[in-house]
């Protein structure tokens, strides 16, 4: 059999099994709707037009990509500033990495202070717990770069973009997409903290409406809505990832 | 006599508080091999940088380029390291029109050219494979190319053999001196071999430990095509013993 398509199989496989097992675990142990919806409760959820399911999903990947893109572009901006200026770096570096030490999710009620709630504060929350992770990478993917290899662009006088565009942006890639990745996850989970804490609607919002009601089935949904997001955004990052970053120079 | 395409005069470079060379003054003339040799962290590197114009001199006189052979420091620089730098991510022909694209040269003639060079250093077939596919003596090929295809006048060479076994080292040695013949260069070629720098250069200056000073400046009167066999006649042995003595060898 073709490996690949062996591997493919085998992961399929694994979700099939995992979605039947939950199934002959709420039908066997008679487990009640509101502790464990059936797969087919759950999906009963779904088709309830009341739950509002596509624009629920429309403002919640709205927040997660919006932050996201968001924290990709400053990430690389902050880090590619830091390559030009030694100064710059040791100023803020030490500071960036002391912020990072905050859990972003005590943010939270500071950013519903400042920004009310809504899609921009939830893109904040996404954003303020994405970009570290794409920041901390890239500088270094920068940092790896040989000093010659910048020596050579500045002998003949290359502008600054021409050394972000053909030596530090493509060098640093690997790098960068190792970033992106945990930083894909980190954002779907600042978005959805962001819904819990504040906001009028979304998935998060959605389920902490449900949870009122003990409406166990649409709250599974909403969990699975988010996870298919997230996993949306992740398979974009690794799409990307391989159509631009050589095999052998890949970053786990 | 022609007018020294570089002049240098009492050079002095410093880094922060560290004197890193304290008195470099020679000439080159146009078309010249110059071989650059002295102990390591003696500042060869760092006048290299003073040549490419990557790092201004803090005090003396540099001066590229005579009204016969004119120098433009934003074009006119070529530059081979120990380690050849390739960008792992472009083919090689791609890796040898780096420079072309930093200027903005013309795409066709460009190519025709890189693809020129890529046979005058011994490498045609290989322009569409990777750098990891080709071997390090080759890579260093590649980048001598890489270093040509903006038709520089001066080409800077940091040591570019260090990294091969001795084997590759004396190919490459004969292969540099054709492509110097060829492409009718100024090379100023830094190395930390005695006898690769009185085989390959037209002059070798010798420079003391650090903070760089003058320790000789003399013509090698060994007939061209260089040999291999040259190596073993007495006048290469004379100037190879100059040098050993002047770094206390
Ligand atoms: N960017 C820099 N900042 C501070 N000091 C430097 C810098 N570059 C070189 N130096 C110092 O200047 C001196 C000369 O360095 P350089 O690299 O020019 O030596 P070199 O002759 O090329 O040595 P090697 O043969 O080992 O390559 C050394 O003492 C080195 O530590
Ligand atoms: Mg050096």
């Amino acid at each position: 059999m073709n490996s690949k398509l062996g591997r493919w199989t085998l992961a399929i496989l694994a979700h099939v099994a995992l979605i039947v097992a939950w199934y002959l675990f709420v039908r066997i142990g008679n487990v009640p709707r509101f502790v464990m919806p059936s797969p087919g409760a759950t999906l009963d959820a779904f088709l309830q037009p009341n739950y509002d399911w596509w624009a629920n999903i429309a403002v919640t990947g709205t927040e997660i990509f919006g932050g996201y893109l968001l924290a990709l572009v400053a990430g690389v901006a902050l880090a590619l500033a830091f390559s030009w200026s030694k100064t710059l770096e040791a100023f803020f570096m030490p500071l960036l990495v002391s912020l990072n030490m905050i859990p972003k999710v005590a943010l939270g009620p500071l950013i519903i202070v400042w920004f009310k709630y809504g899609v921009f504060p939830n893109s904040i929350m996404a954003f303020s717990i994405a970009v570290f992770p794409i920041l901390l990478t890239t500088a270094r993917g920068l940092r790896e770069i040989e000093p010659e290899l910048l020596d050579l662009v500045r002998s003949l006088r290359g502008s600054r973009w021409q050394l972000f565009t053909k030596i530090q942006l493509p060098g640093a890639l690997p790098y960068i997409f190792s970033g992106m990745k945990v930083g894909a996850i980190l954002a779907v989970a600042g978005a959805i903290v962001g819904e819990f804490l504040g906001s009028d609607k979304g998935l998060g919002y959605l389920m902490l409406q449900v949870q009122v009601t003990l409406d166990t089935p649409a709250m599974f949904m909403a969990v699975i809505m988010i996870t298919l997001l997230g996993m949306v955004l992740y398979g974009l990052v690794l799409l990307l990832e391989r159509l631009l970053v050589a095999r052998d120079a890949r970053v786990a | 006599m022609s007018r020294p395409f570089i002049h240098l005069a009492g050079v002095r470079k410093t880094y922060g508080d560290h004197l890193a060379i304290s008195d470099a003054s020679f000439d080159v003339m146009p078309g010249e091999l110059a071989s650059l040799v002295g102990p390591s962290g003696c500042g060869k590197s760092t006048l290299l940088k003073i040549l490419a114009g990557l790092h201004p001199a803090d005090g003396g006189e540099v001066r590229i380029g005579s009204p016969s052979h004119p120098f433009d420091p934003s074009r006119d620089v070529g530059m081979v390291f120990q380690a050849p730098l390739l960008l792992k991510w472009r083919r090689i022909l791609d890796n040898v029109l780096l420079p072309a694209e930093i200027l903005g040269l013309p795409g066709a003639e460009s190519r025709e050219r890189a693809r020129h060079l890529l046979q005058l250093v011994g490498l045609a077939g290989n322009e569409a494979k990777y750098p990891y596919e080709l071997s390090g003596g080759m890579q260093q090929r590649a980048a001598i190319a890489r270093a040509l295809v903006h038709d520089p006048k001066l080409v800077l060479m940091d040591e570019p053999f260090g990294a091969l076994d001795a084997l590759t080292r004396e190919k490459m040695n004969l292969e540099l001196l054709r492509i110097w013949k060829e492409a009718g260069k100024t090379i100023v070629f830094v190395t930390h071999g005695i006898s690769e720098a009185v085989f390959l250069g037209t002059r070798v200056v010798v420079l003391t430990a650090g903070p760089a000073r003058m320790a000789d400046n003399f013509v090698v009167d060994l007939p061209h095509p260089r040999t291999l066999d040259m190596k073993t006649h007495e006048r290469f042995g004379d100037y190879a013993r100059r040098v050993y003595r002047l770094l206390g060898m």
